[in-house]
C-alpha cells in the first residue's frame, strides 16, 4: 500500500474524487460557497478534453447534467442555497427517467438568500422532499474533507448502480476548509458502471423492460438503439402512459428499488455504543461531539449518519433505545430530528440546535447538555 | 412507405393532435427531410420540451427525450457535447421557447452550439388550453386574454439573431417546400440553427379568434407572412404587423461551439 498524504480543501477534495470516479461533464452556474468546485473543475476537465460547461443558471445546469447522463457521461453539478431550490424541478425528472447523477449541495444559511457565506444544515427536508411527488432520493452528509472525497466516489457509484440522483450535502465550513487528506495511490478506486443492453437477434429493446434489482438497463442517448425517456409516467418501451396500472408500477418500482437495498446504502458511524448519553448527528455539527468524545468524555456517544437518507430504522435503533438520554444535534430547527423521533416513536428524543451561522462549540455543547429537563 | 415513414414509430400513432392541426406537417416536413439527405436512424437524436408540438419527438423511432418545460435546450446542448457526431434537433413550441425557455433560447444562439431548434409558433398555449404566449400577436384572443392580447410578442427571428444565432428563418405550415428547404440546410450545417414555423391551432388559437378552420388558417399565413424581398420594397408603416419570412439570418463565418472548443483543446493539450 502507498498512501499520499495531502492537505486539501474541502472543494478540492471533492473535485478529487469526481476525478478518480471518471466524471466526464459538468455542468455549473457561480453560486457561494459552492463555486470553488466549479472552479476547480473547469480546469480539471479540460486538461483532460473531459467536458465543464457553465450554464445560464442552475436549472439549465441540472438538465445539462440529466442530459449528459443520459447520454452515457458521469455527470455532476454543485451548487449552494437558493440554486439548489433550482435545482428540484430537474431532481424530479432525474428520478422519473432514472439518471445517475451526482449533485453536490454546499450547504448555506437559508431561507432565500439568507447567509451566503455562513454554515448551516438546513437543506435536510429539501434534499428529501424538495421535488414533488414521491420519488426515492439517496443524500450523504461528509464530516471530513476525507470522507467528502471518499463519499463523492461512493456518490458515483451508488448513482450509476441504481440509477439514481444522488445528493452530496456538505457545508460551507467542509468546503472551504484544509486538512489532511490520504489517498492509497497503489490501486485505483472499486468504480461502478451502469450496464449497457445487450440484445438477443430479434429481442425488441425496451429501455424500461429489463431490470436487475429493480434497476432497469437502459441504452444511452446515442447509441442508437431508439430509446425513448419522458418525464411523463411511461410504460417498458418509454412511451407516456396515463393508465393507472402502469403509474401505480412504476412509482413504486422507482421507491423500492432504494428501499429494497437501504442495508447497503445506509451507513453510519458509532463511537462509545455503550453511553449513557448518544448523540445523533452529522455532517459538521457530528465534530463538535467528536471532539468532545475524544477530549476524554466518554459518558458521551455518537451515532454519526453518513447515509441521511434512505434512512435504516433498525441500524439507529440498535444503538438509541439502549442509551439513556439520546440527542440529535444539528445546524437547522430540528429537521433530521423529526426523522429521529418518527424512527424511535418510545424514546423522547432531545434537540440541540444552532442556527444563525455559527457552530456549536464544545463548551457550549456540554452547557447545553446540561440544561437538558428530561 | 411513404417519405419520412420510416422514422415514425406505427404502435404510438395516431398522434395526440387535433384534427386540422399544424403539428404533423411540421413533423412530417422533418421526418422526410432527413430521409432524403439519407440520414441513418442512429445519427440523429430528437429533444422535446413540454407541450402539444413538443411531443414530435416522441413519435419517432430516433433515440430521443421528452424533456421538462422549457428546458430542451439545456439537454439538448448537453448531448451534442457528449456526442459531437450525432445531428441534434429540437422540436419546441413558442411557449416552451420562448417564455419558459426563454433564457435557454438566448444563450444557446449566443454560444452557437450545434443544435437545430425547430419552433412550431402556433401563437398559443394549445396543452393547456389556449393562454396567450409571448408570441401571440396584439389584440389576439387567448383564455387568459379574453379582451385580447394587450402585451407586445417578442419577434423570434430577431430575438435569437441578437442572440448570436448563426442561421435562423421563418416560414408557415403553407410553405412546405420552404419549410423543407430550410430544415435541409439547418440539418447539415455547424453552429446554432432555428426555424420558426407558423402553424395552426385551430381548436384553441382558431376558435377563440373566430377562424377555426384549419384551411382558412393556413391560407391566412399569405396575410401574415411577407417574404424578404416584397418587405424591402415596402414601408415600416406598410408591413406593419406582418412577419417576414425566409432566410433571414445566414452568417457562416463564425466558428461553431463545437469548433471553438476543439481549438481550445488542442491549445490547452497539444494536438
Ligand atoms: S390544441 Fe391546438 S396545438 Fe394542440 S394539438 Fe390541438 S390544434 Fe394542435
Amino acid at each position: 500500500m502507498s498512501i499520499q498524504k495531502e492537505i486539501l480543501q474541502g472543494a478540492q477534495a471533492c473535485v478529487k474524487g469526481a476525478m478518480e470516479a471518471e466524471l466526464g461533464f459538468f455542468a455549473g452556474y457561480p453560486i457561494t460557497p459552492s463555486t470553488e468546485i466549479a472552479e476547480i473543475l473547469s480546469t480539471e476537465l479540460t486538461k483532460e478534453g473531459k467536458i465543464f460547461i457553465q450554464m445560464e443558471d442552475e436549472i439549465a445546469s441540472i438538465t445539462a447534467v440529466i442530459g449528459a447522463s443520459l447520454a452515457g457521461q458521469k455527470a455532476m453539478t454543485a451548487t449552494s442555497g437558493p440554486g439548489f431550490s433550482l435545482m428540484q424541478e430537474g431532481l424530479g425528472y432525474a428520478c422519473i427517467v432514472e439518471a445517475p447523477l451526482v449533485l453536490v449541495n454546499v450547504q448555506r444559511g437559508g431561507p432565500s438568500t439568507g447567509l451566503p457565506t455562513k454554515v448551516a444544515q438546513g437543506d435536510i427536508m429539501q434534499s428529501r422532499w424538495g421535488t414533488h411527488g414521491d420519488h426515492p432520493m439517496i443524500v450523504l452528509s461528509p464530516d471530513s474533507v476525507q470522507e467528502l472525497y471518499e463519499l463523492t466516489i461512493r456518490a458515483f457509484n451508488l448513482a450509476e448502480q441504481y440509477r439514481n440522483p444522488v445528493i452530496i450535502l456538505t457545508e460551507e465550513t467542509i468546503s472551504h476548509m484544509r486538512e489532511k487528506v490520504l489517498i492509497d495511490t497503489s490501486k485505483k478506486p472499486h468504480l461502478i458502471k451502469r450496464a449497457k443492453p445487450e440484445l438477443r437477434t430479434g429481442e425488441t429493446y425496451l429501455p424500461y423492460g429489463k431490470l436487475v434489482d429493480d434497476v432497469p438497463i437502459i441504452g444511452n442517448i446515442g447509441d442508437g438503439y431508439g430509446t425513448s425517456i419522458t418525464g411523463l409516467v411511461h410504460m417498458e418501451n418509454g412511451f407516456q402512459s396515463a393508465n393507472f396500472e402502469v403509474a401505480d408500477r412504476l412509482i413504486r418500482r422507482l421507491n423500492r428499488k432504494i428501499e429494497n437495498k437501504i442495508q447497503d446504502i445506509f451507513e453510519i458511524e458509532v463511537i462509545n455504543p455503550d453511553a449513557e448519553t448518544m448523540f445523533i448527528s452529522y455532517g459538521v455539527a457530528s465534530r463538535t461531539i467528536k471532539s468532545l468524545i475524544y477530549s476524554g468524555h466518554d459518558e458521551i456517544g455518537l451515532i454519526r449518519v453518513k447515509t441521511l437518507f434512505p434512512i435504516d430504522p433498525e441500524q439507529i435503533r440498535k444503538y438509541a433505545l439502549k442509551a439513556k438520554k439520546v440527542i440529535v444535534s444539528e445546524l437547522n430547527l430540528g429537521q433530521y430530528y423529526y426523522e429521529m423521533q418518527r424512527i424511535l416513536p418510545e424514546k423522547k428524543v432531545h434537540l440541540i440546535e444552532k442556527i444563525g451561522g455559527e457552530l456549536i462549540a464544545p463548551k457550549e455543547m456540554l452547557r447545553r447538555i446540561e440544561e437538558l429537563n428530561d | 412507405m411513404i417519405k419520412g415513414e420510416k422514422f415514425f414509430h406505427p404502435d404510438r400513432l395516431p398522434t395526440i393532435w387535433c384534427p386540422g392541426c399544424g403539428n404533423g406537417i411540421i413533423l412530417h416536413a422533418a421526418m422526410e427531410t432527413l430521409e432524403e439527405l439519407n440520414v441513418a436512424q442512429s445519427d440523429t437524436i430528437c429533444i422535446s420540451g413540454i407541450g402539444c408540438s413538443s411531443r414530435s419527438a416522441t413519435y419517432t423511432k430516433f433515440d430521443e427525450v421528452h424533456t421538462l418545460h422549457g428546458r430542451a435546450i439545456p439537454f439538448a446542448t448537453a448531448i451534442k457535447l457528449c456526442r459531437p457526431d450525432k445531428k441534434v434537433i429540437i422540436f419546441t413550441g413558442d411557449g416552451d421557447s420562448s417564455a419558459i425557455g426563454g433564457n435557454h433560447l438566448i444563450h444557446a444562439a449566443r454560444r452557437n452550439i450545434d443544435i437545430t431548434v425547430i419552433v412550431f409558433n402556433n401563437n398559443i398555449y394549445g396543452m393547456t388550453g389556449g393562454q396567450v404566449s409571448p408570441l401571440t400577436p396584439s389584440l389576439k384572443k387567448g383564455t387568459t386574454a379574453r379582451f385580447g392580447n394587450f402585451e407586445t410578442p417578442f419577434d423570434m427571428v430577431k430575438l435569437v439573431e441578437g442572440a448570436g444565432a448563426t442561421y435562423v428563418a421563418r416560414t408557415g405550415t403553407f410553405y412546405y417546400k420552404k419549410m423543407k428547404q430550410y430544415m435541409k440546410k439547418a440539418f447539415t450545417r455547424k453552429g446554432f440553427s432555428l426555424i420558426e414555423v407558423l402553424s395552426q391551432c385551430p381548436i384553441y388559437f382558431g376558435r377563440l379568434n373566430k377562424n377555426p378552420d384549419p384551411y382558412d388558417m393556413m391560407l391566412a399565413q399569405k396575410d401574415i407572412l411577407i417574404s424578404k424581398q416584397k418587405a424591402e420594397q415596402l414601408s415600416k408603416e406598410e408591413i406593419g404587423n406582418r412577419l417576414i419570412m425566409g432566410e433571414l439570418v445566414e452568417n457562416n463565418d463564425q466558428l461553431s461551439y463545437l469548433e471553438r472548443r476543439e481549438q481550445l483543446l488542442k491549445e490547452v493539450r497539444g494536438s
